[in-house]
């Protein structure tokens, strides 16, 4: 058994929780970008296409972009590895009057919020990521012929609202995976202490509810003014 | 009070087992869980039948041999005691009581609600041993420790090795229970000149047996009946990246 294992289960923890700490500043990233979707000042849309064309073309983006897809996947295959492990543990009968110990819903779901969020990303990543390679067509093309995101987004938001649910669903599980992630993440980095923890514990709940909150805010905001 | 018990019955490590239902009347509200089974036993050796069996051995909650999953919890319904000090006043006339084993890989069903713990004992081995001084008696006070050390090693101590942690662990992982083991002794001066090889060992130990991975539910904290706490678990990561990154001694 100890032959499989090549990493110990700490190592493993480690790596899902830097890969997730990194996952979790993009994703601050990528919200401060989206909300420029919205008219928060007279130019906002220059802003948005500014803003997304530097990430698309700046090369100290570019490497990023690889670490990005790499933590993306470190992430998920350790958090599967892990899962499976920890039901093998388990043992194959289950309690039969199940737990009664009071843990938070959040850490009790980490894999269902997880793979749910997992799937929304591949969705997300097929209408965006694979137009941006060319692998996927939109009408909204600028006389380059590159895909202008700020109107697939803005009309995505405004004529399928089907979408548009799909997606606040999508970031409520988000905010479930993070309320439990940020504050995981620290203690399994061992980075615990009296003064700092309910600090972080804190923290990690405003992100968790913000940052969902901020990108939630987007389709509702499209869906209420058509 | 009378009561229904639902009891997971097992022949041996190889059967199937199940549940069966055991009726007992008349059991005082005073009398403490494992008592209250005693009085079941007698009832079912009157009637020829085999007992259940059950782990025990102090019954005041220090020994850590007790264990039992009552009701949805390692230990039952009453917080940071053990089953030998649960009583009977905590459940109610009428009550049905559903009563399991430990359920985890590592700790497989010896007969009943016993199981083997063994792996716990393999992880303490795992660990080696601390080097002393020997020579003449050394002065109580030639090593100096302060309060907050010794308090904290003192808490991680406390840990009795029952399992509550593994039961309750959605994962059946052991990290409540081996940080604690780690804890005590990284603490402390005694303990700090093998800590790199200590906790990696153990670790490496706990991983090869079979049990979970932490997800930092903190179940275990909850159920512990001696309420070590998870910030050990923390320290113990942190013991393990350290002695990992900065040790190379290979162990
Ligand atoms: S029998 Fe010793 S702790 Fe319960």
């Amino acid at each position: 058994m100890s032959k499989q294992r090549t990493l110990s289960s700490i190592t493993k923890k480690v790596i899902m929780s830097l890969a997730g700490l990194f996952l979790i500043i993009f994703l601050l990233v990528h919200l401060g970008i989206n909300l420029f979707l919205m008219p928060l000042t007279e130019n906002h849309q220059e802003i948005f296409e500014l803003l997304a064309g530097f990430m698309a073309t700046n090369p100290v983006i570019k490497v990023m972009e690889v670490f990005l897809f790499g933590g993306f996947i470190i992430h998920i295959i350790y958090g599967l590895i892990v899962q499976f492990q920890n039901w093998s543990s388990r043992g194959s009968i289950a309690y039969k009057s199940g737990s009664k110990t009071k843990t938070t819903i959040s850490s009790q779901y980490m894999i269902h919020t997880g793979v749910l969020v997992f799937l929304f990303l591949a969705m997300h990543m097929y209408q965006f990521y694979f137009m941006k390679l060319g692998l996927n067509t939109t009408p909204f093309v600028d006389a380059h012929g590159h895909p202008e995101f700020y109107n697939v987004a803005v009309d995505l938001f405004s004529t399928q609202p089907v979408y548009s649910v799909i997606y606040i669903i999508a970031f409520i599980f988000l905010g479930f995976h993070l309320n439990h992630a940020f504050q995981s993440a620290f203690q399994t980095l061992g980075w615990e202490h009296p003064k700092y923890t309910p600090c972080i514990k804190t923290v990690g709940l405003i992100y968790a509810i913000v940052v969902p909150l901020g990108f939630i805010i987007i389709p509702l905001y499209f869906m209420i003014m058509h | 009070m009378d009561l229904t018990l639902k009891i997971w019955r097992q022949e041996n490590a190889q059967a199937k087992g199940g549940f069966k239902n055991y009726e007992v009347k008349g059991v005082s509200k005073d009398s403490s869980f494992l008592e209250m089974l005693d009085v079941l036993n007698e009832s079912l050796v009157d009637k020829i039948e085999s007992p259940v069996c059950f782990d025990h051995d102090c019954r005041e909650g220090i020994c850590g041999m007790c264990s039992l999953y009552i009701n949805g919890r390692p230990h039952g319904p009453d917080d940071a005691v053990t089953t030998c000090q649960l009583h009977m006043r905590k459940f109610s006339d009428g009550d049905t009581i559903t009563i399991e084993p430990w359920r985890a890989k590592p700790f497989p069903v010896i007969k009943d609600l016993v199981v083997d713990r063994s792996a716990f004992d393999e992880i303490i081995q795992a660990g080696g041993y601390t080097s002393a001084s020997t020579g003449g008696v050394p002065d109580a006070n030639a090593t100096l420790i302060s309060k907050y050390a010794s308090d904290l090693a003192m808490d991680a101590a406390s840990c009795i090795g029952c399992g509550a942690c593994v039961a309750a662990c959605k994962n059946a992982s052991a990290m409540l229970f081996v940080s604690a083991k780690v804890s005590q002794f990284a603490l402390l001066p005694q303990g700090k000149v093998e800590k790199e090889r200590r906790v990696q060992k153990m670790v490496a130990k706990m991983d090869e047996l079979g049990f979970g991975n932490c997800t930092n539910t903190y179940a275990c904290e909850m159920e512990c009946p001696k309420e070590i706490s998870v910030s050990n678990i923390a320290r113990m990561n942190r013991e393990f990246l350290g002695a990992k990154i900065l040790s190379g001694e290979k162990v």
